[in-house]
């Protein structure tokens, strides 16, 4: 089982990504949970959501603690919150920021595989606002290999309609503009 | 044909009870049940459904409203939680005395105070004693399942009384998972369509909801429990038939390695599963141990639950309720008045956990079964407890 | 002649959620007994604006044919409410006996 942890901002659509990914999951017979952390809606600040994807059916209903994969949705949340918390040594983090991988790796003192893409400026020229749930979508599918990128099209034209094929180009460059850092 | 999907829920609860026509909808929204009306209300908005949809201004009046309609000859559904739920509790007896059978989703979350959102099983565990057949779903597949299993044994002839299905807030509500959903086909040949015994209607002249002199209200009394307690034959027919149309099998108390094992832990609703966990790790590691999964709250299964503890040393009961000044959970009281007449019966202790959303893990699980384990030994000291409660 | 049950014997006997089948079996209730004044209606005062038959909580207030109002006397309870409330005050309450 791979347990993720998705960091954004309230009304970035994390929660939008979890589902997303959950969905594209169950679409391939995989089995999958997506879900919020519980509690109030709140525009701005810092939330996280999260998946659980396996090849069995999942039972664990408790929150995750230690994540094998962090993605991180906004770049200003690193220093405002500890995205690695927990996050196994083996583990992949995927950033949305300028940097490139290595610089981000040293900067968080992380010994796993660290990916990097500039989701904010893909979602920015494809969906013409810099929410980043969609994009960044890509970036973890390429990081991980968990779950093929045509598995979320369904899912995605069925959340945003005519808006789809746009998020579907983005998270298509993002898969194809991430920069990855191997592991150590 | 039954489709795999993947989706939230609380709105697969509501694409269940779609697919069960109600004639009437009446909800007010309240978290962390709110997908479930909502998501009703967009399949009778998008014509999918034709259901009079009632924004009503309160829960009072939602199941108000359900009643009303019921006893016109409606199909009735109504979803709360936690506060909402308090605020129908004046009618939620009226309900059940009246034989209305309105189906309800409770997507369960603590009652305040203070203040919170998040889930435990306080909310229900209020309206025990309402006369209202409760039972409690596991997981997504469960909550559909039951969902639609509610209407037919609420409305069967021999029953007539409303039923609750519950579902934890968040852990279940909130969560993407996949799930088998029936197609309307299977439905329809599953759940025929309400017959009341009588309807409001000028036509035919009835009173419903009339006085109860002291001369006569023992005797109704005596009426309601029986019929709450014979629901239980219907409910094992419809759960058999179930098994038999879609495969998937509905017990009062589903034994998980229970037979022959030294320990048992018991649990009511979500929180089954993530035991299943511990359970699974905890027999990897060589203990004894084994899970009752109580499913069928009300009627309660008095005679499954003797038979599951056959020759258990240890059964702990897991609680997401406090019942104040009491006996410790409200299920634990439960287990040990059916086990008072046993010559041979378990030790029997409480841990009330996951109050008020606390995060219950996997190892949490497995320090309860240390405990019980434990307990085969010597008998702790404090009947129940309140686990991992800072200060003791 | 057999004397009706008012109520069921056994729990059995009981309607489902104790419903009533038997359109206006109220009316098989004679309130009547209870009242120990009995309403008077004096029609030179009566100006028929049915006041009495709208307060009437026993609802046995009825206009006759020739416009004014009287009580059923099978039902009215004396409760007085229709004289209190008749502002011409064509209502009196006399003592019953």
């Amino acid at each position: 089982m791979v347990e993720i942890r998705w960091h954004g901002r309230g009304g970035q659509g994390a929660v939008t990504s979890v589902e997303m990914l959950a969905l594209a999951a169950i679409e391939e017979g995989k089995f999958a949970q997506g879900f919020p952390s519980f509690g109030p809606e709140r525009r701005g600040a810092p939330v996280v959501a999260f998946n659980r994807i396996d090849n069995k059916q999942i039972k664990v209903r408790s929150g995750i603690y230690k994540p094998d994969v962090v993605v991180v949705l906004d770049p200003s949340l690193i220093g405002l919150v500890n995205v690695t918390d927990g996050l196994k040594d083996d583990g992949i983090l995927v950033v949305n920021t300028t940097k490139s991988p290595d610089e981000v790796k040293k900067e968080m003192k992380f010994p796993g595989l660290v990916a990097t893409v500039d989701a904010a400026k893909i979602a920015r020229e494809e969906l013409g606002v810099p929410i980043t749930n969609t994009t960044m979508l890509g970036a973890v599918m390429k990081a991980t290999h968990l779950v093929k990128m045509e598995s979320a099209e369904s899912p995605l034209k069925e959340r945003f309609g005519r808006l789809a094929p746009r998020n579907i180009k983005a998270m298509a460059r993002a898969y194809d503009e991430l920069k990855i850092a191997k592991a150590a | 044909m039954s489709k795999r999907i993947g989706m939230e829920i609380a709105l697969a609860a509501a694409e269940a009870v779609a697919l069960c026509k109600p004639d009437v909808v009446a909800a007010y929204p309240i978290t962390p049940n709110t997908h479930v009306p909502e998501h009703l209300s967009d399949i009778v908005a998008e014509g999918r459904l034709d259901a009079e949809f009632i924004c009503v201004e309160s829960e009072h009046s939602a199941l108000s409203a359900c009643c009303g309609a019921s006893g016109a000859g409606a199909r009735s559904f109504t979803a709360t939680s936690s506060q909402g739920l308090a605020y129908m509790s004046e009618i939620i007896p009226i309900a059940s005395s009246m034989r209305l059978p309105v189906v309800m989703i409770v997507g369960n979350r603590a009652l305040s105070g203070p203040i919170n959102i998040w889930n435990d099983q306080s909310d229900i565990m209020y309206q025990r004693d309402s006369g209202w057949i409760s039972m409690f779903a596991a997981n997504g597949q469960e909550t559909i399942d039951m969902a639609i299993q509610a209407f037919k044994i609420a409305e069967h002839r021999d029953v007539m009384l409303p039923v609750n299905v519950n579902l934890d807030g968040f852990q279940l509500t909130h969560v993407v998972e996949p799930m088998e959903m029936p197609d309307q086909k299977e439905v329809d040949s599953f759940l025929p369509p309400f017959k009341p015994i009588a309807t409001l209607h000028p036509d035919k002249i009835v009173s419903m909801g009339t006085l109860g002199l002291p001369e006569i209200f023992n005797e109704t009394a005596k009426s309601k429990d029986e019929i709450l307690k014979d629901s239980r034959r219907v409910i094992l027919e419809v759960w058999k038939e179930w098994e038999e149309k879609f495969g998937r099998k509905y017990e009062p108390i589903e034994a998980c390695e229970a037979r022959g094992s030294d320990v048992l832990l018991m649990t009511l609703g979500s929180m089954g599963e993530t035991a299943e966990v511990a359970v699974e790790e905890a027999r990897k590691d060589g203990i004894s141990v084994g899970l009752l999964k109580l499913k069928l709250w009300r009627p309660f299964p008095f005679e499954e639950l003797r038979k599951a503890v056959k020759g258990c040393k240890v059964l702990a009961v897991l609680d997401r309720a406090v019942s104040y000044g009491g006996p410790g959970g409200p299920v634990f009281s439960e287990v040990r008045s059916a086990f008072y007449d046993m010559q041979e019966r378990p030790v029997v202790i409480n841990e009330i956990i996951g109050l008020g959303g606390r995060d219950v893990p996997v190892s949490d699980f497995r320090k309860i079964i240390e405990k019980s384990v434990q307990a085969i030994k010597t008998k702790p000291e404090e009947e129940y407890e309140i686990f991992g409660v800072r200060g003791s | 002649m057999k004397k009706k049950k008012k109520w069921p014997e056994d729990w059995q006997d009981l309607n489902p959620g104790c419903m009533v089948f038997e359109p206006g079996s109220a009316r098989e209730y004679h309130t009547g007994s209870w009242r120990a004044e009995r309403p008077i209606f004096d029609e030179s005062k009566c100006i028929r604006c049915g006041v009495c038959y709208i307060f009437c909580p026993e609802g046995c207030i009825s206009q006759n044919k020739n416009g004014y109002f009287e009580a059923d006397l099978d039902y009215c309870k004396g409760c007085g409410i229709c004289a209190h409330e008749c502002w011409p005050r064509a209502i009196k309450m006399i003592e019953e006996g």
